[in-house]
């Protein structure tokens, strides 16, 4: 069976003056039709690039110097931009973090709409206002009409947002990257893109990969979570599976850092240190500094992610088998 | 207030700001004749509550319901429109910046973004060091040296590097060097303005531990400031949930979240993503935050009230004491609807 969207051993470098970096090292994964897929993981872990690199927008230095991504049986990273821009915007959409910075301020919503169906089909000006207008009520925007003619400035943070996920509609793709589209928003905002974009993905026929470093949004709107560090896919699996049972040391530690779980007042559970930068990833397990139960095979050779137990999940440990069972 | 020993006690605090602009920008024509008119933003409106020696209240609240103005009206660095502050039963809004200088020392702010507020161009050192200073004119230069070494020490930050620039620091590093400047002159009162919302979740874990070991050990009180419920929970002793510039709930931290009263309140809670809890209903809300240019008559909430009724929308409520020891302004609550 084909997937609707697999990477394979992606590998994307960031060509320096003093050198190369390794933004993200062998990540691999994949995506079927109607999938909700979740990467978390914190700032520098490299989940933002792994986007981008999908749609192939990565920008100078970097670029996608190993692996493969097969997208409806196409290979992503070889086509020529021309092809690229065929699949971008119209069957892949991006959702961004910021609604202000995505949007145009001094076109109003109309322009912006239109401007995306008309790049991308065949239609007249009257239908696209039409496809524009429909997709709005989708997203139940109040009044669309009058929204329509309106600026981006004109509407609020949570409005503005529902108008980026009503353009990313617009093609009716079947898969969807949202990179932190809720992070600059209130929870009670958060909650309402968050139901719409479950409700989009379950009536829609539409896959969704969820970028963000929120445990808590992930486990409320995926079914499947890949949790990153350092580059690095290091836990992978259902999204309930690993969230309540997390194995790799680094996503215990994400998940028991989260106020809520212990009684009020407690001490929270901390990860010693921070993630490393780029220029100095540790050598073997790039966690194994701050492990509370690494071992001297931690510091010599690279875990490889490989499957435990049950379908589907993968942890990059060398303590599996050992420590975690 | 209904408390006399409260640590810090702010009575029917207003902050307004002008944002109309020059002369011409508040002119306008209506029905044929000229008029001046001046916009005001309504930030903080009749604000009364009172925090106790060692407890940590949080003030949460979405963006734009005036929470950061209060923190920061709380320490004169807004002058209030109308009001009272109290600190230890002293007037302190009505100060010249002179007789303030005693209650700043004891008085202190942690900042949210941790790159914006250490200068650039001042080393650890110097930063932790100036305020000592200000504070103590007869202290010596070994004893000042010293005070800052013993503090960096208490904040995980290896004195060694006093040397370095603040842009040699990671991001939770940074906030700790930020909450060592509010430590070193031996403050009683701290308000911490989203101190971790810049960071990531296992650094966030780290700063709000060492705050809670500095308050153990100095006995310090905190004014937490933060849009994140779950901190809140964790690690407040009384919570003031605001809208619009306005109080509408406050409440012990255990009484607030398991039977929040006020709608809002309902709201903001349910709306709130938690771990290993599948998509859950939450309350929806009609419409969005009105502007704080136009506030809406009577209750600040009634336009998005799920409950409203003719009063809420005539008469603004009152905070209320329940018999739980909440306080909470809504009509529905004093007519037993809710």
């Amino acid at each position: 069976m084909s997937h609707l969207l697999e990477v394979k051993d992606l590998e994307v470098k960031f060509a320096l003056r003093f050198g190369e970096l390794t933004a993200i090292d062998g990540v691999s994964f994949t995506l079927d039709k109607r999938d909700r897929l979740g990467i978390v993981g914190e700032s520098g872990a490299g989940k933002s690039v792994t986007g981008f690199a999908i749609i192939n927008l990565l920008s100078k230095p970097g670029y996608i110097s190993a692996g493969k991504i097969l997208f409806e049986g196409q290979e992503l990273n070889r086509l020529p931009e021309e092809e690229m821009r065929k699949i971008r915007g119209n069957r892949i959409s991006m959702i961004f973090q910021d609604p202000m910075m995505t949007l145009n301020p001094v076109l109003t919503i109309s322009t912006q709409m239109v401007e995306t169906v008309l790049a991308h089909q065949d239609v007249s000006k009257a239908d696209a206002l039409d496809i524009a207008l429909e997709k709005l009520k989708k997203v139940y925007i109040p009044s669309p009409e009058k929204r329509l003619s309106q600026y981006p400035h004109e509407c609020s943070g949570g409005m503005r947002q529902r108008i980026v996920v009503a353009i990313a509609l617009l093609t009716n793709p079947s898969l969807i990257i949202a990179d932190e589209p809720s992070t600059a928003l209130d929870v009670t905002i958060q909650a309402e893109i968050m139901d719409l974009l479950l409700e989009l993905c379950e009536t829609g026929d539409m896959g969704l990969i969820l970028i963000t470093h929120d445990l808590a949004v992930v486990s409320q709107v995926t079914e499947k979570v890949a949790v990153m560090y350092a580059g690095k896919i290091v836990e992978t699996g259902s999204t309930e599976a690993v969230i309540h049972y997390p194995k790799h040391p680094y996503t215990q530690g994400l998940i028991k850092a989260l106020p809520g779980s212990l009684q009020p007042g407690s001490r929270l559970n901390q990860i010693p240190g921070m993630m490393p930068t780029l220029t100095d990833i540790p050598r073997g397990c790039a966690f194994h500094p701050r492990c509370t139960i690494s071992d001297t095979v931690c510091q010599m050779e690279v875990p490889a992610l490989i499957s435990v137990g049950d379908h589907d999940r993968m942890i990059a440990c060398h303590m599996v088998g050992k420590t975690i069972p | 207030m209904q408390n006399r020993n409260g640590l810090l006690k702010i009575k029917n605090l207003v902050k307004h700001f002008d944002i109309s602009g020059g002369l011409l920008d508040q002119l306008a024509i209506e029905k044929g004749r000229i008029v001046r008119r001046r916009t005001t933003v309504k930030a903080v409106n009749d604000v009364s509550l009172s925090i106790m020696p060692r407890e940590t209240l949080g003030v949460v609240g979405e963006s734009g319901c005036g929470k950061s103005t209060l923190a920061r009206a709380v320490l004169g660095l807004y002058p209030p429109n109308s009001g009272e502050i109290y600190y230890q039963n002293k007037r302190i809004d009505n100060l010249t910046p002179h007789k303030m200088l005693p209650y700043r020392k004891k008085m202190q702010m942690i900042f949210q973004d941790p790159y914006a507020s250490l200068n650039p161009r001042m080393t650890v050192k110097k930063t932790l060091e100036e305020p000592v200073f200000f504070h103590n004119k007869s202290i010596t230069a070994t004893q000042v040296k010293e005070k800052v070494a013993e503090v960096m020490q208490q904040v995980g930050v290896d004195p060694q590097w006093a040397d370095r620039y603040p842009h040699e620091f990671s991001g939770g590093q940074r906030q700790r060097i930020s909450i060592a400047r509010a430590l070193t002159v031996d403050p009683e009162f701290i308000v911490a303005d989203e101190p971790v919302s810049a960071l990531d979740v296992s650094i966030q874990a780290q700063i709000l531990n060492l705050l809670m070991e500095a308050q153990e050990k100095r006995g310090l009180t905190y004014m937490l400031i933060t849009h994140d419920l779950s901190i809140v929970q964790h690690i407040s002793t009384s919570v003031a949930v605001m809208y619009l510039g306005k109080i509408c709930e406050l409440a012990p931290t255990k009484e607030l979240f398991e039977s929040p009263r006020h709608p809002y309140t309902q709201a903001l809670l349910s709306a709130v993503p938690e771990i290993g809890r599948k998509k859950t209903e939450h309350v929806k809300l009609k419409g969005e935050v009105p502007t704080p240019i136009n506030l809406p008559s009577g209750c600040v909430f009634h336009g998005r009230c799920l409950y409203v009724n003719d009063r809420c929308i005539d008469e603004p409520p009152r905070l209320i004491r329940l018999d739980s020891g909440t306080q909470v302004a809504c009509h529905g609550v004093e007519d037993g609807r809710l």
